[in-house]
């Protein structure tokens, strides 16, 4: 590119400016990050749920149970392969603030439904032997520095009296994506349901169901709700993307306010970078002039103003991605309980890349065409 | 040989015939050039007077490529210009004319070399080439040793040199100058007009000139006025220069 000393000599021609400029598309793209990171932890139960897999709750809402027996029913329903059950718990390590998703899981199925959690085989022995073990997700043990044999205590206020419970933690479960939900930490039913009130006793927060094929899903699940229609817990089955982007919206409509905010960074870098160049064009009317007097076309005087407003973007890009990559993994931790974990992939850097320079390009188009559609005459007798 | 009376031979480099620009002000038509004829032949240094507002440097601009007139026709080496589109007229500007302004226009951030190289980026010679020409424009002028200077670094006349450098550099048919010594004091601009008669006499070039200064427009070999649009006269007529104008 031989207008490239030019195009170079223009940018750094207002140091201050350009790190104003440049600073504004780091601070908008941390933010931009943030929020699409947020989005994407939200959204991320429903990325990679089961396409063969349903959930049944019970009608009333999530926190409303249903009777233990109803495993057994649902197990024999034609094209139901393995069904499983959870039971919230609720409760807090040492402190409030340690909280975590801990389920009361159903030893012998929930390693058939759930094949892309990944306890090692010696781990998951122990654990299905040990009434009082745990199993916890890497995420999680990682937090609290946990390992394999220690003795884990969790508080919990949900079931009668506030009681500490004790653990021994068997194993710790990997994901098979690095984006997938390493957080949980299950323990066994039989131990829930014993040491829980009578009036919680025998029941299931929710079923999963793994189905021989995804083709059965609307079948089975209205079988079973007319199954248990009339009852006095009626369920609802839904397909488990279903679920989780239902659980999702119980935070509110995330993806609008995300959709919000991020319009409103988008638009204010757009006439923050769009005036910078308006400004910039401006003030070199006569130097582009001169240029387009000597035989410089109108297409080339506007690639220079597009390429220059795109580098601005570039550097404030690439140096806000780099500060959200530095700072997601802290801000993770420190809302540890409050979000779900804040993951930043390849997809998100580039998108925010591709973002900053999309915005980079349409800030830089009018001034772009204001400056190509310039007559010299017009613009040497301003000077 | 300039002519002004549209007998010319038809030879000359630069050919005017019918020459007319008007302008829109206010609803009312302002004709600033009238039926303007000229014949420039190659070499010649031609200066143009005029009181303010009398179609100088507006007839510079239509020679010059930069503006289209309303009526009438340029022709150049062969290539009549006023029928030209945007973009050809641009690549006609790039091959045939050299500017010089009265303000230097100089791009701030770059050297006095790197300036000088900016039409030649517009050509397809390598940077080896470049750079011998960019030298040889600056030593014509006198500025070899000021081509990495930035424009802030170089007085007023120096600036001006590396404007005529620029203007030079990719050996076009004929310079513009407007007003080019109207920025400098007496002692620059002396030495700026030395350089211009330097590069008509011994390097051959066609000069077209708009100027306040008499003692400016004297050093060329031919003056014409320009009043209200119309080239009234031509005065320190050398040998076979055909003085009058077309009213």
């Amino acid at each position: 590119m031989k207008f490239r000393r030019l195009i170079l000599a223009n940018l750094f021609r207002k140091k201050i400016r350009l790190i104003l400029t440049v600073g504004s598309f780091a601070i908008a793209l941390v933010l931009f990050t943030f929020l699409a990171v947020v989005n994407s932890a939200f959204n991320r139960g429903v990325d990679i749920a089961g396409a063969d897999r349903l959930v049944i709750v019970n009608r009333i809402g999530l926190i409303q149970t249903m009777p233990i027996s109803y495993g057994d029913k649902i197990r024999a329903i034609p094209g139901v392969k393995y069904v499983t059950q959870n039971h919230w718990f609720g409760g807090v390590y040492q402190d409030e603030k340690n909280f975590f998703p801990q389920f009361a899981i159903d030893v012998e199925n929930h390693r058939h439904v759930y094949p892309e959690f990944q306890v090692p085989d010696d781990q998951w022995n122990t654990f299905v032997k040990d009434q009082q073990g745990a199993i916890a997700g890497a995420t999680t043990a990682k937090r609290f520095g946990w390992k394999v044999g220690d003795r884990i205590p969790i508080k919990n206020a949900l079931y009668g009296a506030t009681k500490t419970w004790e653990f021994n933690l068997d194993g710790i479960y990997h994901t098979q994506k690095a984006d997938g939900d390493q957080s949980q930490f299950w323990f066994h039913w039989k131990n829930f349901d014993e040491n829980v009130p009578a009036a919680v006793k025998s029941t299931a927060g929710w079923y999963i169901l793994k189905l021989n094929s995804p083709d059965d899903a609307v079948r089975v699940a209205k079988t079973i709700d007319t199954m248990f229609a009339n009852s006095s817990s009626e369920t609802k089955t839904e397909t488990e993307s279903a679920f989780a982007a239902g659980f999702a919206k119980q935070f509110g409509n995330i993806e609008f306010l995300i959709l919000a905010i991020g319009s409103v960074v988008f638009f204010t870098l757009l006439l923050v970078t769009g005036n910078t160049m308006a400004i910039s064009v401006r003030e070199r009317t006569a130097e582009l002039a001169v240029l387009k007097a000597i035989g410089v076309t109108d297409r080339t005087i506007l690639f220079l103003v597009l390429f220059e407003a795109m580098l601005i973007a570039f550097i404030g890009g690439v140096i806000g991605l780099l500060l959200a990559w530095a700072a997601i993994p802290v801000i993770s931790v420190a809302l540890t309980g409050l979000l779900p974990p804040l993951l930043l992939s390849k997809t998100m850097l580039s998108a925010g890349l591709l973002f900053a320079i999309f915005v980079g390009t349409v800030s830089g188009l009018l001034p772009g065409i204001g400056a190509m559609r310039m007559r010299v005459v017009n613009a040497l007798r301003r000077v | 040989m300039i002519r002004v009376d549209g007998q010319g031979s038809g030879t000359s480099l630069i050919q005017v015939r019918g020459l007319e620009k008007t302008y829109k002000r206010g609803g009312e038509d302002i004709r600033v050039l009238q039926r303007l004829n000229l014949d420039v032949d190659k070499g010649d240094f031609v200066a143009f007077m005029g009181p303010s507002g009398s179609g100088k440097t507006t007839l510079l601009n239509l020679l010059g490529g930069l503006d289209v007139p309303s009526a009438g026709s340029i022709t150049v080496d062969g290539d009549e210009i006023t029928h030209m589109s945007g973009s050809k007229l641009t690549n006609w500007r790039a091959r045939h004319v050299g500017f010089i302004f009265q303000m230097y226009n100089l791009i701030p951030v770059l050297t006095a070399f790197q300036n000088v190289e900016l039409p030649l980026l517009l050509t397809k010679l390598s940077s080896s080439e470049r750079k011998k020409h960019v030298e040889t424009a600056l030593s014509v002028v006198g500025l070899a040793d000021r081509m990495r200077h930035y424009p802030r670094q170089l007085s007023g006349g120096q600036e001006q040199r590396v404007t005529i450098a620029r203007a030079i550099v990719s050996d076009p048919t004929f310079l513009l100058c407007d007003e080019p010594t109207g920025d400098l004091d007496r002692k620059s601009a002396d030495e700026i007009m030395a350089l211009i008669e330097e590069l008509v006499g011994k390097y051959g070039k066609t000069v077209l000139m708009v100027t306040h200064d008499p003692v400016v427009a004297a050093r060329a070999h031919t003056t014409l006025h320009l009043e209200k649009g119309v080239l009234v006269e031509a005065s320190k007529a050398e040998p076979g220069v055909v003085a009058g104008g077309v009213r």
